[in-house]
């Protein structure tokens, strides 16, 4: 096996590693969030549902750029995320048949919208191909600057807004009485998802971008019960994933990059499910075993008279 | 020869969508219409590994790799949730990463030969009147329309069978525990029909139209129905017209077909959302407004005013 790329010596190489670490900083934050307010499904939703805004998008402006990308994925998803509360709240339907009627139907808005452009001269072919599964081996400097900046902007204002997200998290009937406007913070939640999962469709694609937003913070609960320390592990393993996902795809020709990130997250999961001190299998099953002995040397005297 | 496709593409979305569409019925009334998604991509290593084996895109070693492979699935969601996974989570991780693994598989092994992504995500039903199943040296009609009408059938039968069972595993799961019914044989049973119907028709219409196809003819009939028995005609009845419509809009827009059976499918079921009788919301807003005209007559003749 020809080492070689371990040197990193390739330029395209580092600019696929930093996007990738990036990304799964950026998501691995975000999922921390989502994971405790239950919406790590949302992030596959989501990631469907924003379909049809990135196609009309393109369809409207003719460019690929981020900009209108991002508004045409962040309309959808606003518009998605009213019709599945509406349709919870206004009908008997619950809330997973909503989000699943909503991610199915925008899908398939998505691809007949796809199938208008592939028609249209200027339509990409792949383009479809591009957004399910990424395609992390043909980003360039001027994909991961725009990677680098959207990661930035997000662990920004995650940073700043800590204290008012984590009320949102825990405790919002009490957010709500401190005044603070938690319908908009959830919005606000909900659009930071939005632009994690565009940045990441461009090199992991749709299913793969929802497991950067679920694994690794699933990940970093069993080490901790403290919300900055889970937010910062689960950042970490997201980043981890999408550096070893990275350079095990240059292992060879045909290895894609975006599910290796995925194994890669699943990997530290495993781990952690097993290994964490105090929630981990292994450290349960000692503690059980070790009060089971103490009982039977508690009782094991008396028994002996 | 144009009608005899058209009829069976249509015939062959209408078998999806019933199947898809009944099995879908339980996924809703249980609360599990985000792990048939969840399913429905976990099969793919199954389908990748049966590929591997067998060399056979579509024959019956798929439709058991992908049991195999969505029953495997359930297991290990319901492993992870008790080790202390949360729900939700835990059906991300789970099919996130057997997802994955199918890509992986796929990207390694069958890349010489020809089983493509593509087709496995949406198929293509347009080509499906022409994939004739040979047997005995004859044609005996489009492959898929076997495939699916078997899958089709085997819904029925099993629904048909265990109706008493699945009923009330779906309204009353303590209930049905408490009545010496094995509710956790009949979970797995239901996630072997979701993966058996989701791969049945990965063929012909791909992964796309199958997760719609598991939800929203049920959700429409559970708007509009008060009985299981209702519910699951309904939601025959409304596949079979998303099937129909579906293909005539796909043929005017020149549109991916499947992609359009799933809008219309949709569009039916927000229909249904808004028009339906006395719980629509329009009918819901309509007793609304008739509801505040009363109130105000209560509070001038001075009835304790609540606050809703």
């Amino acid at each position: 096996m020809n080492l070689q790329w371990l040197s990193l010596a390739d330029a395209n190489t580092r600019w696929v590693l930093t996007g990738s670490l990036l990304l799964g900083l950026s998501s691995g934050v975000l999922g921390a969030f989502a994971l405790l307010k239950r919406r790590s499904l949302m992030a596959d939703t989501l990631s469907h549902a924003a379909l049809p805004g990135i196609a009309g998008a393109f369809l409207i402006t003719g460019t690929k750029s981020v900009g209108p990308l991002f508004a045409g994925a962040a309309a959808a998803g606003v518009l998605g995320n009213l019709l599945i509360t509406w349709i919870t709240r206004y009908s008997k339907v619950k809330q997973d048949a909503a989000m699943a009627a909503v991610l199915t139907l925008f899908f398939g808005l998505g691809i007949m919208l796809i199938n208008l452009i592939q028609r249209t001269p200027g339509g990409n072919q792949s383009g479809l191909d591009r957004f399910l599964f990424g395609q992390a081996a043909s980003l360039v400097g001027r994909d991961v600057q725009v990677m680098a900046a959207a990661a930035g902007f997000l662990c920004l204002i995650t940073f700043l807004l800590f204290k008012e997200l984590k009320l949102l998290a825990f405790d919002p009937t009490f957010a709500a009485q401190l005044g603070l406007p938690v319908a908009l913070l959830d919005h606000l939640l909900n659009l930071m998802i939005t632009l994690a999962v565009i940045t990441g469709l461009e090199s992991v694609g749709v299913v793969l971008m929802s497991s950067l937003l679920i694994t690794p913070a699933a990940a970093a609960r069993f080490w901790t019960d403290r919300l900055h320390i889970m937010v910062l592990l689960s950042g970490l393993f997201g980043a981890a994933s999408g550096t070893v996902g990275t350079l095990l795809s240059q292992a060879g020709p045909r290895m894609p990059t975006g599910p290796l990130i995925v194994l890669a997250a699943t990997g530290l999961f495993l781990a952690s499910l097993l290994l964490a001190p105090r929630r981990g299998i292994l450290a349960r099953a000692i503690r059980l075993i070790r009060s089971q002995q103490q009982r039977l040397r508690e009782k094991a005297p008396r028994e002996v008279v | 020869m144009a009608l005899y496709s058209a009829i069976s593409i249509v015939a062959i979305g209408a078998l999806v969508a019933g199947s898809a569409g009944m099995v879908g019925c339980f996924l809703i009334l249980r609360r599990l219409a985000m792990l048939g998604d969840a399913i429905s991509h976990a099969v793919l290593p199954g389908i990748a590994i049966a590929f591997l084996l067998t060399g056979d895109r579509a024959g019956p070693a798929m439709l058991l790799g992908a049991a195999a492979l969505g029953l495997t699935a359930t297991f290990l969601i319901e492993t992870l949730g008790n080790a202390g996974v949360q729900e939700d989570a835990g059906i991300g991780v789970t099919f996130t990463a057997l997802f994955a693994l199918g890509i992986l598989l796929i990207s390694l092994f069958a890349g010489r030969v020809h089983l493509d992504l593509d087709h496995v995500l949406y198929g293509e039903i347009a080509y499906a009147p022409w994939d004739q199943l040979i047997a005995a040296g004859r044609a005996l009609g489009p492959r898929s329309i076997w495939i699916m009408g078997a899958v089709f059938l085997l819904d029925l039968a099993v629904i048909g069978l265990f109706f008493k069972e699945l009923k009330l595993c779906a309204f009353d799961p303590q209930m049905a525990a408490v009545a010496g019914i094995h509710v956790p044989f009949f979970h797995y049973l239901l996630m072997g029909l979701v993966s058996v119907t989701t791969v049945g028709a990965f063929d012909s219409v791909g992964a796309v139209l199958v997760v719609a196809m598991l939800v929203l003819p049920g959700a429409t009939a559970y708007l509009l129905s008060q009985r299981l028995t209702t519910m699951l005609a309904l939601s025959l009845l409304q596949g079979a017209i998303s099937s129909l419509l579906g293909y005539l809009l796909a043929w005017a827009l020149d549109a991916s077909i499947a992609a359009s059976m799933a809008v219309v499918s949709g569009t039916l079921f927000l229909t249904a959302f808004l028009l339906a009788p006395g719980t629509g919301l329009l009918s819901r807003l309509r007793q609304r407004a008739a509801g505040s005209g009363k109130g105000r007559l209560e509070l001038r003749c001075g009835a304790q005013h609540r606050r809703d």
